[in-house]
């Protein structure tokens, strides 16, 4: 998966109601409704985090009579969640702050010579 | 801006990462070791950086807590050994996962004004090593995971 589709999948994990909304479809495909009726939001709330997760690649959405099904897609899941790509989520984004430090100590003399010989 | 290698050298308890960084060797070195640098940098930017304890020289242990929104907390710790810019080694643990401690060593190597870290973790054997690399999400790392690990769990019996 490319960093940046990564990026996107992380940032859809990383909201708690989405997560409950992939582990109700844990148990099966569930239409809007369904999946509104544990939660104290709207269903154009919940339709708007499942826009965020198909984009994600996490679910996938099919059409059955009136009902829109949302289905979860095990394979992006099972790579977000791997512990190697979240070390590499982890680091990545640690040095990509690190870099952003390192310039910013750089730009500022009076800071960047404190402690070097 | 640089590119994070993350190998995982096949037969072997390690985990290597290598990165450059376009500052001077000490530069990078002081936002490893100083506790107020080392809070505006490590671990991802949603999470709230708490130094518990940073007692950076020979014998002395650091603890630090990455904590969300939410109010979880996730606690590392180790003990210092050798810091310097050549060789800093140092034991890691995540608290999530206690008793798999970690021995790592770090070299930063200057050229032209650019550094290259590099970083080598040797886990306690090549079979523990592989076993969190085919690991999952640390369970009770997040909420809601846990029903998604028995999920995907149960699609990878189905696959085979």
């Amino acid at each position: 998966m490319p960093t940046d589709q990564l990026s996107v999948v992380f940032g859809a994990l990383a909201d708690p109601t989405r997560r409950a909304i992939l582990a109700q479809l844990t148990e099966g495909d569930r239409s809007v409704a369904d999946l509104a009726r544990p939660f104290t939001v709207s269903q154009p709330a919940i339709s708007r985090h499942l826009k965020v997760l198909e984009s994600a690649g996490l679910i996938s959405r099919s059409r059955r009579a009136t009902t829109r099904l949302s289905h979860l897609e095990a394979e992006p899941l099972r790579e977000a969640t791997s512990w190697l790509v979240r070390y590499r989520e982890y680091w990545d984004e640690s040095f990509e702050r690190l870099d952003d430090l390192l310039a910013r100590l750089q730009s500022s003399p009076g800071t960047s010579t404190k402690g070097s010989p | 801006m640089g590119e994070t290698v993350l190998t995982a050298p096949p037969a072997t308890p390690f985990i290597d990462v290598e990165r450059d960084f376009d500052a001077p060797r000490d530069l990078v070195f002081r936002a490893w070791m100083d506790p107020d640098l080392v809070v505006q940098w490590l671990g991802p930017a949603r999470y709230e950086m708490v130094l518990d304890r940073w007692d950076a020289r020979d014998g002395g242990s650091y603890r630090y807590l990455h904590r969300d929104d939410q109010g979880n907390a996730h606690g590392f710790r180790g003990s210092f050994h050798v810091l310097t810019p050549d060789l800093l080694i140092q034991t890691f643990e995540y608290e999530g996962a206690p008793g798999h401690v970690s021995l790592d060593s770090m070299t930063l190597e200057e050229q032209g004004g650019r550094t290259r870290m590099r970083i080598r973790s040797v886990h306690q054997s090549v079979e523990a090593r592989d076993a969190m690399l085919q690991s999952g999400m640390e369970s009770g790392m997040n909420e809601g995971f846990d029903r998604l690990d028995a999920f995907l769990e149960r699609s990878a019996v189905s696959a085979r």
